[in-house]
């Protein structure tokens, strides 16, 4: 799988370069893993489908995933997971293989 | 019509079929998979030269509405970061979905359904491992996504669909939308179990 543009570079923090001279060492933790995946509701998939992808695909326990999944099913959406943009990038194709509709972004 | 259940010695998922249902899948599956080899990736590089040294997949989101919502939009602020996303996945996502519901086709023919069903009391009686049962599970969804985005389905919508004259056409696509579900929900539940 390419990932051309958005590759992580050999240092495990991802920061754009014109800022990383502008921060403290604590802020450019603070943004090494500013990224979350978030899924949406949707009128189709079903509630037992959407709870077993979260613990298959996540390693979620049962309950984790069951309070996500109302998180997604009663309020619209709900964040399964945050980390680097890469990360979340494979996480948002992977629930898309499921057919969940999910959309990464920065997290606020 | 039982659905699927989990077959407590061998541990496999088994569903039995008539020939009509079996037949039903088969067909829904197929205009899948051809929906997802047909439709053209939508194009992108408007330079000639470029267009012509680009193998890499499409930018754009899909015009079909049933393969937009397949293979939705990753960044929705971001229309430049959504359009690489779209590259480096969608190709890759669409030979997914058209291999799963491959893997329903090849299953029911290999079961014993014939390439034209005109047997009368064809039972088709289908036993799956563990990921070959995942696999059909997945392809249920983009089946089921796929109806319900054709059908205008929404949330909380059944007394709509329950009022309509059993004639509509469009009650009948929602039967069978229900039927899939139904198929789902099962194979799911013998998958959890």
């Amino acid at each position: 799988m390419c990932h051309h543009g958005i590759v992580s570079s050999a240092s495990p923090v991802e920061v754009e370069p014109d800022i990383e001279e502008s921060l403290t060492p604590d802020e450019v933790t603070l943004v090494a893993t500013p990224w979350v995946t978030i899924v949406w509701n949707d009128p189709v998939n079903l509630m037992s489908y959407v709870t077993y992808v979260f613990q298959k695909y996540f390693g979620y326990d049962k309950k984790k995933a069951e309070k996500l999944m109302l998180e997604v099913h009663e309020d619209g959406k709900s964040v399964v997971s945050t980390g680097s943009r890469e990360e979340m990038e494979r996480d948002v194709q992977a629930m898309h293989e499921y057919g969940l509709w999910a959309t990464l972004s920065r997290s606020e | 019509m039982s659905g699927f259940t989990r077959h407590r010695r061998s541990g496999r998922v088994i569903a039995n079929f008539t020939g009509f249902e079996a037949d039903l899948l088969r067909s829904l599956a197929s205009q899948l998979v051809e929906l997802l080899r047909n439709e053209e990736a939508a194009p992108h590089g408007q330079d000639p030269f470029e267009a012509m040294m680009d193998f890499s997949g499409p930018t754009a989101e899909p015009e079909d509405p049933v393969l937009a919502r397949l293979f939705p939009t990753a960044y929705s602020e971001d229309e430049e970061a959504a359009a690489e996303f779209r590259r480096f996945t969608e190709s890759t996502l669409r030979d997914g979905k058209a291999r799963a519901a491959c893997t329903i086709i090849d299953g029911l023919e290999e079961a014993g359904l014939p390439p034209q069903l005109d047997e009368e009391g064809l039972m088709i009686d289908v036993e799956l491992d563990e990921p070959t049962a995942e696999t059909w599970m997945r392809s249920f969804t983009d089946l089921r996504l796929a109806l319900a985005t054709r059908l205008g389905v929404e949330e909380d919508d059944e007394a709509y669909w329950e009022a309509l004259p059993d004639d509509d056409p469009r009650a009948q696509a929602h039967d069978i939308y229900d039927w899939v579900g139904y198929l789902q929900e099962t194979l799911v539940q013998s998958l959890a179990a």
